[in-house]
C-alpha cells in the first residue's frame, strides 16, 4: 500500500480530530440554488444600476458573487471545510456551465439559422451560372466523392498497420510506429493541404487541383485515427481465443482474419465511422487542393471539386448581391455537415451496441 | 518399388502443398501489415520532405526576390507570433473549464446523467472548424463587442486590453474565445479519462478521514491527474496551433507584432494567413506559403512531442 499523501494525513490528525471544521448545522438543500439565484438577481441590478448590463457580464459577475455568498454563508453555520467544499463545488458547477454554453449556443444557432436556407433546390442543383442562389447539390456530391475516397485510402492501411502493430510488430519499426502515428495525430490540417498540394504539383505542375489531391490530404489526417481506434479494439481481443485457434492447427493469417477481426468487427466499424466523421468537415486542407467551383464534377481525378466546408466558407467570404441568401446558404451547408457528422456518429454508436461481441 | 516412390512422393508433396501454402498465406499476410506500417512511416517522411522541397525556393530567396520584399523571417516572424498568442490565450482560457468539466462529469454530476454527458462533450469535438467560424463571427463576435468595451474603459490600463475596443468582435480575443471552444473537448477527455482512473482506495482512504468533497479532490484526484492534465493541456495547444479555418474567418488581420486583444488590427497566424491568400498565390508566393506552413508543422511537432514526453514520463511513474 502506498502511504497516503501528506496533506490527507495532516487533514485527518489536525481538523478532523479535533472536531473543527464542521460548526454542527447544514445549510437548507436549496442553498446552491438560491445563492446562485440571488446572485444573478444582484448583480443584474446593480450592472443595469450602473448601466453596464449585458448578459455576459451578468453571468460572470453573478457566477462569482455566488461563489462568495455560499461560503459566506456556509461559514458561520458550516464552518471553513464545509464552506470551501460549497464554494469550490460551486465554482466548478459555475465553469461547466460556461464552459456548456457557448456548445449550446452553438448547435442552436446552426440548426435555427441554418434550417432557414434548407430547401428543396439546396439539394438538388448546384450553383452554375445562377447569380446569387442555386444549391449546393454539386457540394454534397464533392463531399461524399472526396471522403469516399479519402476512406477508401486509409481504412485498409490504416487496418493493416493496426493489426502490425497489435499482432507481429516488436522491435525498432514497433515502436517508431507507434511515435509516428502520435506524431501524425498532431499534424495541422491545413500543412496536411500543403503536401498534397506539394506532391502534386511536382507530377502535374503549379496550380493543379483535383478532387482526389484533396483525399489525399485527408488520408493524411484519417489514417492516425483509424489506427488508434483500430488497435485500441483488437488489443482487447482475448489472447485465449487466439491460443485456442493455434491449438487447432490454424496458421496465424487464419487465426487473424477468421478470429481476430470478426471478435473486434464491430469497434473497428465504429471506429472507421467516427474517423470519417472527423475529417467529412475538413475545410483547410481542401482550400488548397479542391479548390472552389460552381458545378457538379463527379470525377476526382479531374478538375476541381466543391465540398461543404469549402463551400459554407465561400457563401460567407464572398457573398453575391443578395447578401443574406448567401449567409443563409452558408448556414444551410454547415447544419448538413453536422447533420452528416452526428448521423455518422449515432450510427457508430448502434452499430457498436448492436453488433458487438461480448468478450469475456 | 514404384509403389513406394509415389508413397514418398505423394507424402513429400502433401508436406511441402500444405506447408508451402501455409508459410505461402502467413508470409503475405504479414508482408502486408508491413507494408502497410512502413507506408505510413514513408508518408509522414513524405510531408516533411515534400515541404522542405517545396518551401526551399522561398527559403533562400533573397529579401528581393520574394513577394512581400521583406526576408523569410521577417515575413514568418510576426505569424508564428499571431499563432503563439492565439494558441496560448485559447489553452489558458480552456485548460481550467476543462478541468472544471472533467470534475464535474466524473465527481460531482449524478452517474446517469455524467455518461450522457461525456458522450455529448466528445460527439462536440467532431463540430467541424468551419462551423465555429460562422459561429464565432456571426454570434460570439457581435455578443463580445460591448463586453470588450467595457474592458476598454474599465481595464483599459492593461496593455492587453489597451483598445481601441473593435466594433465588429473580429478581434484576438474572440479568437482565442472561439479556439478555447474547440479544443476544449479535447482538453477534457483527456482529464475526464484520467480522474476516472484514480484510485479508489486513495478517494475512500480520504473519506473516511472525513474529508469532504473537495478536500478527496484537492489530496487525490488532482495529483493523481496533474501530468495528464498538462499534456492534455499541450495537446489542446498543438490543435489550437495548427487550427485555420475560425481564425481566417474571425480575425481581421493587420499585420505586426501586438499584445492589444480587442482592437481591430491583430497579426494574423501562419494557418490562416495560408487559407486567406493561397487560392490567389502563384509561384514563389506558393513556395513562401508552403515555407511557413514548414515553420507550422516544426512548431506543432515540438509541441506534441513535449506533451508525448510528459505522458511517457508520467507512465513510468
Amino acid at each position: 500500500m502506498t502511504p497516503p499523501p501528506a496533506d490527507t494525513a495532516a487533514l485527518s490528525t489536525r481538523s478532523v480530530l479535533a472536531g473543527e471544521g464542521s460548526g454542527g448545522g447544514t445549510l437548507p438543500d436549496w442553498a446552491p440554488y438560491g445563492a446562485f439565484g440571488g446572485a444573478l438577481v444582484f448583480c443584474a441590478a446593480v450592472l443595469a444600476a450602473l448601466g453596464w448590463f449585458t448578459i455576459a457580464l451578468m453571468l460572470v459577475f453573478g457566477c462569482l458573487v455566488a461563489i462568495v455568498a455560499i461560503y459566506a454563508w456556509s461559514r458561520p453555520v458550516e464552518g471553513p471545510r464545509r464552506a470551501k467544499d460549497r464554494a469550490i463545488t460551486m465554482a466548478i458547477v459555475a465553469a461547466f456551465g460556461v464552459a456548456m454554453a457557448p456548445l449550446i449556443s452553438l448547435l442552436y444557432e446552426v440548426v435555427v439559422r441554418g434550417a432557414k436556407g434548407i430547401s428543396w433546390e439546396f439539394f438538388t442543383s448546384d450553383a452554375r451560372g445562377v447569380v446569387g442562389g442555386g444549391g449546393a447539390e454539386h457540394a454534397i456530391v464533392g463531399t461524399l466523392i472526396i471522403t469516399g475516397v479519402a476512406a477508401v485510402i486509409s481504412v485498409p492501411i490504416g487496418i493493416m498497420a493496426a493489426i502490425y502493430m497489435n499482432e507481429y510488430g516488436r522491435g525498432p519499426l514497433r515502436r517508431a510506429l507507434t511515435f509516428f502515428v502520435d506524431v501524425m495525430t498532431g499534424i495541422p490540417s491545413i500543412v496536411a493541404g500543403l503536401f498534397a498540394y506539394a506532391l502534386f504539383e511536382l507530377f502535374f505542375g503549379p496550380g493543379i487541383r483535383m478532387g482526389v489531391m484533396g483525399s489525399i490530404a485527408l488520408t493524411v489526417l484519417m489514417i492516425p485515427i483509424v489506427i488508434r481506434s483500430a488497435e485500441e479494439v483488437l488489443k482487447i481481443v482475448p489472447n485465449h481465443l487466439r491460443e485456442a485457434s493455434y491449438a487447432l492447427g490454424t496458421p496465424k493469417w487464419k487465426t487473424i482474419t477468421k478470429v481476430v477481426l470478426p471478435t473486434a468487427f464491430a469497434g473497428l466499424v465504429t471506429g472507421v465511422m467516427i474517423a470519417t466523421a472527423r475529417i467529412i468537415g475538413e475545410t483547410a486542407p481542401l482550400l488548397v487542393t479542391t479548390g472552389v467551383v460552381d458545378s457538379l464534377n463527379t470525377n476526382p481525378f479531374s478538375g476541381r471539386m466543391q465540398n461543404l466546408a469549402v463551400y459554407a466558407y465561400n457563401e460567407y467570404r464572398s457573398p453575391g448581391v443578395m447578401k443574406q441568401a448567401s449567409y443563409d446558404r452558408a448556414w444551410a451547408a454547415a447544419l448538413t455537415l453536422i447533420a452528416i457528422v452526428m448521423i455518422l456518429n449515432v450510427i457508430a454508436r448502434l452499430v457498436y451496441r448492436r453488433y458487438k461481441t461480448e468478450i469475456r | 518399388m514404384s509403389s513406394v516412390d509415389t508413397t514418398t512422393n505423394a507424402g513429400q508433396l502433401l508436406a511441402t502443398a500444405s506447408g508451402g501454402r501455409r508459410r505461402r498465406g502467413d508470409r503475405i499476410f504479414s508482408n502486408t501489415a508491413v507494408i502497410a506500417a512502413v507506408t505510413i512511416l514513408a508518408l509522414l517522411v513524405g510531408v516533411a520532405a515534400f515541404l522542405v522541397s517545396e518551401g526551399l525556393p522561398a527559403l533562400t530567396a533573397s529579401a528581393s526576390e520574394l513577394p512581400k520584399g521583406e526576408s523569410f523571417i521577417d515575413y514568418v516572424a510576426p505569424l508564428a507570433f499571431g499563432t503563439v498568442l492565439a494558441g496560448v490565450l485559447a489553452m489558458v482560457i480552456a485548460v481550467p473549464l476543462a478541468v472544471a468539466v472533467a470534475l464535474f462529469i466524473t465527481h460531482i454530476a449524478p452517474q446517469r446523467i455524467a455518461l450522457t454527458l461525456g458522450f455529448f462533450v466528445d460527439l462536440l469535438a467532431a463540430i467541424p472548424s468551419i462551423i465555429y467560424g460562422l459561429w464565432g463571427i456571426f454570434v460570439l463576435g457581435p455578443a463580445a463587442v460591448p463586453v470588450m468595451k467595457w474592458l476598454e474603459e474599465k481595464l483599459g490600463w492593461i496593455p492587453i486590453f489597451e483598445g481601441p475596443a473593435s466594433i465588429t468582435g473580429r478581434t484576438m480575443l474572440v479568437v482565442g474565445l472561439v479556439l478555447a471552444v474547440m479544443i476544449l473537448p479535447i482538453v477534457s477527455a483527456v482529464a475526464r479519462e484520467v480522474f476516472s482512473q484514480t484510485p479508489r482506495k486513495l478517494q475512500e482512504g480520504a473519506q473516511a478521514l472525513g474529508a469532504t468533497r473537495w478536500e478527496v479532490i484537492r489530496t487525490t484526484v488532482l495529483p493523481f491527474g496533474k501530468s495528464s492534465v498538462i499534456s492534455g493541456g499541450m495537446l489542446g495547444l498543438g490543435r489550437a496551433l495548427g487550427e485555420t479555418m475560425a481564425v481566417a474567418i474571425i480575425l481581421s488581420v493587420s499585420g505586426g507584432v501586438s499584445f492589444n486583444l480587442i482592437s481591430q488590427s491583430n497579426p494574423s497566424t501562419i494557418a490562416a494567413n495560408i487559407a486567406l491568400n493561397f487560392p490567389e498565390s502563384s509561384g514563389l508566393a506558393i513556395n513562401l506559403l508552403i515555407a511557413t506552413g514548414l515553420v507550422l508543422f516544426a512548431i506543432t511537432l515540438a509541441t506534441n512531442f513535449i506533451a508525448r514526453m510528459i505522458i511517457a514520463r508520467s507512465n513510468v511513474q
